[in-house]
C-alpha cells in the first residue's frame, strides 16, 4: 500500500486554493438523486436545498425513507452507485462544488474537510481490527504517520473522547466496548483529522436513552472546541430541541420547512412538521389516545403529484393535488414552508 | 487466547478416542458378523487348524470377544490404543509387511499430490472468488459462476479420465514426438502417470484434477463472502475515511471476507492429506489413496484400518488447527 505524502500533491493544492473561506461551509442547491430498482427508478431526494452556516448545528428531520441518509452520503460521495444516481444539483463545500471534483480530490474531502458519524458504531467499525489500528490508519494514510506516531494520536483522540483507560483500550476491539463507547470511538475516528464539517446519521438512534443524552452532550461539547458546523441527521424530535440551531424537515425527499429550531416548536408553518410535533407523546395527555400521522409515507418510485404530503393532509385542497409541487414560501427572514396554506397552519 | 487453544485441545482428544472407538467398533463387529478374516487369506485350500490358530495369534486375532456379536472389546481397543501410540499399526494380513512401513512408503506421493492440488486451489480459488466478487453481475462474475458449477457438477472421475486422455496423452505425445522440446514438460508435466523421473512435475496434472473441485467450492465461498462484504456498514466507514479504494478492498474487506474460506481451506487440506482413491488410481500414483482402494480389494483388513486410522488424525488435527487460525483471524471468537 502506497503512503499518502504529507506534501500536498498539485491537484490538492489547486483544490485548497479554489476554496473560499466567506462563502458557508456548506450549502446544498437542488440535488437530486435516484436509485435504479426493479420496480423503477426511486426517487429518493428530490430538490434538497439548504446552506450550513459556520458553526451551526442542523438537524435534518424526516422519517424512515424521507431521504435524509441518501442527503448525507451524497454529500459524502459514498453512495453506492450503481443503483444511486445524482441526477441534478450542486454540493458547494466553500464554494466549491464537489459532484464536478476528481475522485481522488474528492477523495481527500472525506474525513480532512467532511467526516461522517454512521448509526450503529458496531457494524460501522471494522470487527477484526483493534480501534487503535482503525484511527491510526487515518494518521498512516492522510499524514504518512509512522505507525508508533499514529498510535499515540490514537491514544490522544480516545482520550478527548473520554474513553477510560485510553492507552490499554486502544488495543481493543470493537466489540469490546459498550455501546456508548463504540459511538464516542466513531466520534473520535470523525474528529481525527479536525474536519470543518460533521455529518451525524442518527449518531444515538442505537444507544440507551441515559447513554444518549451523553454521547448528543460530548459531541455538541466538541463542536464547541473545534468551531465545527454539524449535520444531525435524525427522526428525534426530543433530540433535535435540545441542540440543533436550526431544522430541515424533509418530506419524499424534499425540505418542506426550514427554520429556527425555536420557531418551529413554537408554531410549525408546515402540516407535517405540525402533525410530527403533535405526535410526540406528552404527559399531560395520558390516558388519551396517542396522535399518529394517517397513511404511510410515499413509495419512492411512485411520489404522489403535487404536494407528496396532500394524502396525509388535512389542510389539503384540490391544489395540492396537482402539479407543481408548492414552492418555498417565505414564513420569516429566515424561515421557509413548502405549503400554500402554510398561514392557516402557523395560526391554528 | 491461550484459554481458547487450551479449552480446544482438551475438546480435541474425546474427539480423537471417539473416532477410533467407533473405527474399532465397526471392525470387531465386522469380524463377529463375517467369521475370522484368516479364513480369506487361504482362498480355495483349507488351512489346518494349527495353521489358522497360529496366524491369528501372530495377527492378534484369536480374542474370544471376537466370536460375540455385538461385543465392543474394550479390552482389544485399550491394546489397539497402545499400539497406535507407540506408531504400531500391525502388519499386512498378506504382504506381512508393517502398515507403517506401507503407508510410510505411500505417503511421500500423496502429500506432494495434495499440496499441488491444495496450492492450486487456494490460490486460483480466492483470485477468481475475489475478482468475481468485487463485480457482482458483471461477466467475470458470471464466467466464475458458471465454470465452477461444470467443475463440481462433473464427477472427478470423468473430469480426470477426460484430462488424461486429452491434456496427457494425446496433447502430451505430439511434444513427446518432438525431440526438441524440453523434456520436463513434455515428459514432466505432461506425463500421464507417475514418473519417478520427475518426482514433482509429474504429479502436477493429477494435483490440479485433485484440486479441481475444491477450487470451485472456494472460488464461489470467496464470492459469496466478497459480495457480502463490499457492502458492509464498515466498507462504508472506510470510504468515508477517505481512504484509497485499493486498501479498502485489499484491508478491509478482503480480511473480513477470508475467514470462512480460511477455514474451508483447512478442512480441505484434512481432506486431501487422506489420500485420494480416485485420482491417484487415474494417474497411477502411488500413494495412500491407491494403497487403500488396491487393500481393500484384496480384503487386507489392517491396511485399511491403519491407513483410515491415520487419514481420521490427519483430519482432526487439521481441524484442530483451523479452529486456532480462526481465532486469530477473528478476534470476536478469541474473546468468548
Amino acid at each position: 500500500m502506497t503512503t499518502e505524502a504529507p506534501v500536498k500533491s498539485p491537484s490538492t493544492a489547486r483544490f485548497l486554493s479554489q476554496l473560499d473561506m466567506t462563502a458557508p461551509p456548506l450549502e446544498v442547491r437542488n440535488l437530486h438523486v435516484e436509485f435504479h430498482t426493479t420496480s423503477g427508478e426511486a426517487h429518493a431526494v428530490n430538490g434538497m436545498n439548504f446552506v450550513l452556516s459556520q458553526g451551526e448545528t442542523r438537524a435534518i428531520l424526516g422519517e424512515s425513507g424521507s431521504g435524509k441518509s441518501v442527503t448525507a452520503q451524497a454529500i459524502m460521495g459514498i453512495l453506492d452507485s450503481p443503483p444511486a444516481k445524482i441526477t441534478h444539483g450542486e454540493i458547494l463545500y466553500r464554494g466549491v462544488d464537489l459532484l464536478k471534483l476528481s475522485d481522488e480530490d474528492r477523495r481527500r474531502v472525506r474525513a480532512n474537510h467532511i467526516a461522517m458519524i454512521f448509526q450503529d458504531a458496531l457494524s460501522a467499525l471494522n470487527p477484526v481490527f483493534t480501534v487503535g489500528f482503525q484511527l491510526g490508519e487515518l494518521f498512516r494514510k492522510h499524514r504518512g504517520m509512522s505507525r508508533q506516531a499514529s498510535k499515540a494520536k490514537a491514544i490522544e483522540l480516545l482520550d478527548m473522547v473520554k474513553i477510560p483507560a485510553a492507552k490499554q483500550r486502544v488495543n481493543d476491539f470493537p466489540h469490546q466496548f459498550s455501546g456508548g463507547m463504540r459511538q464516542r470511538v466513531m466520534i473520535a475516528m470523525a474528529l481525527a483529522l479536525e474536519p470543518e464539517i460533521l455529518i451525524a446519521d442518527e449518531p444515538t438512534t442505537a444507544l440507551d436513552v441515559t447513554v444518549q443524552a451523553q454521547v448528543m452532550g460530548l459531541l455538541s461539547e466538541l463542536q464547541r472546541e473545534h468551531n465545527m458546523s454539524l449535520i444531525l441527521i435524525t427522526h428525534d424530535m426530543g433530540v433535535v430541541a435540545d441542540v440543533a440551531d436550526s431544522i430541515s424537515v424533509m418530506y419524499a425527499g424534499r425540505v418542506v420547512e426550514d427554520a429556527p429550531v425555536a420557531d418551529i416548536y413554537a408554531r410549525p408553518a408546515h402540516p407535517y412538521t405540525k402533525a410530527l410535533l403533535e405526535s410526540i407523546p406528552r404527559v399531560d395527555l395520558k390516558g388519551q389516545e396517542l396522535a399518529v400521522i394517517k397513511g404511510l409515507p410515499p413509495v419512492l418510485t411512485n411520489i404522489p403529484p403535487g404536494c407528496a404530503f396532500h394524502p396525509r393532509c388535512r389542510y389539503a385542497k384540490d391544489n395540492c393535488k396537482v402539479p407543481p409541487e408548492p414552492p418555498h414560501y417565505d414564513v420569516d427572514v429566515n424561515r421557509v414552508a413548502a405549503c400554500h396554506y402554510w398561514r392557516e397552519v402557523i395560526e391554528s | 487466547m491461550g484459554r481458547y487453544v487450551i479449552r480446544r485441545v482438551l475438546q480435541f482428544i474425546p474427539t480423537v478416542l471417539g473416532t477410533m472407538f467407533l473405527l474399532h467398533y465397526l471392525t470387531s463387529l465386522g469380524i463377529q458378523l463375517t467369521g475370522n478374516p484368516v479364513r480369506a487369506l487361504f482362498g480355495d485350500r483349507t488351512p489346518t487348524p494349527a495353521m489358522m490358530a497360529a496366524l491369528s495369534e501372530r495377527l492378534n486375532l484369536n480374542d474370544p470377544c471376537l466370536t460375540q456379536t455385538g461385543n465392543p472389546c474394550i479390552g482389544l481397543f485399550g491394546e489397539r490404543l497402545v499400539n497406535i501410540a507407540q506408531w504400531d499399526f500391525g502388519i499386512s494380513l498378506t504382504g506381512q509387511r508393517e502398515v507403517t512401513d506401507i503407508i510410510g512408503a505411500a505417503l511421500p506421493y500423496t502429500i506432494r499430490i495434495a499440496l499441488i492440488g491444495f496450492v492450486f486451489e487456494a490460490f486460483v480459488g480466492i483470485l477468481a472468488g475475489v475478482l468475481a466478487g468485487l463485480r457482482s453481475g458483471g461477466f467475470l462474475d458470471y464466467f466464475v459462476k458458471i465454470s465452477t458449477t461444470l467443475i463440481i457438477a462433473v464427477p472427478i472421475f470423468v473430469l480426470g479420465i477426460v484430462i488424461r486422455e486429452f491434456v496427457a496423452v494425446k496433447f502430451g505425445n505430439q511434444l513427446r514426438a518432438d525431440p526438441n522440446f524440453p523434456e520436463i514438460i513434455s515428459r514432466g508435466f505432461l506425463a500421464a502417470g507417475y514418473k519417478p523421473d520427475y518426482p514433482w512435475a509429474s504429479l502436477f496434472i493429477p494435483g490440479l484434477v485433485l484440486g479441481a473441485t475444491s477450487l470451485a467450492v472456494t472460488a464461489r465461498l470467496t464470492r459469496t463472502s466478497m459480495v457480502e462484504n463490499v457492502r458492509a456498514d464498515y466498507v462504508r466507514t472506510a470510504r468515508a475515511k477517505g481512504l484509497m479504494p485499493r486498501r479498502i478492498t485489499g484491508v478491509h474487506t478482503l480480511r473480513n471476507s477470508l475467514i470462512p474460506v480460511v477455514t474451508s481451506l483447512g478442512v480441505d487440506l484434512g481432506v486431501l492429506m487422506g489420500g485420494a482413491v480416485v485420482t491417484e488410481t487415474i494417474f497411477n500414483v502411488p500413494g495412500i489413496g491407491r494403497v487403500a482402494a488396491q487393500s481393500a480389494r484384496t480384503g487386507d483388513a489392517s491396511v485399511v484400518i491403519g491407513i483410515v486410522t491415520l487419514a481420521a488424525l490427519i483430519f482432526l488435527v487439521a481441524n484442530l488447527l483451523v479452529d486456532i487460525l480462526y481465532a486469530v483471524l477473528d478476534p470476536r471468537i478469541r474473546y468468548e
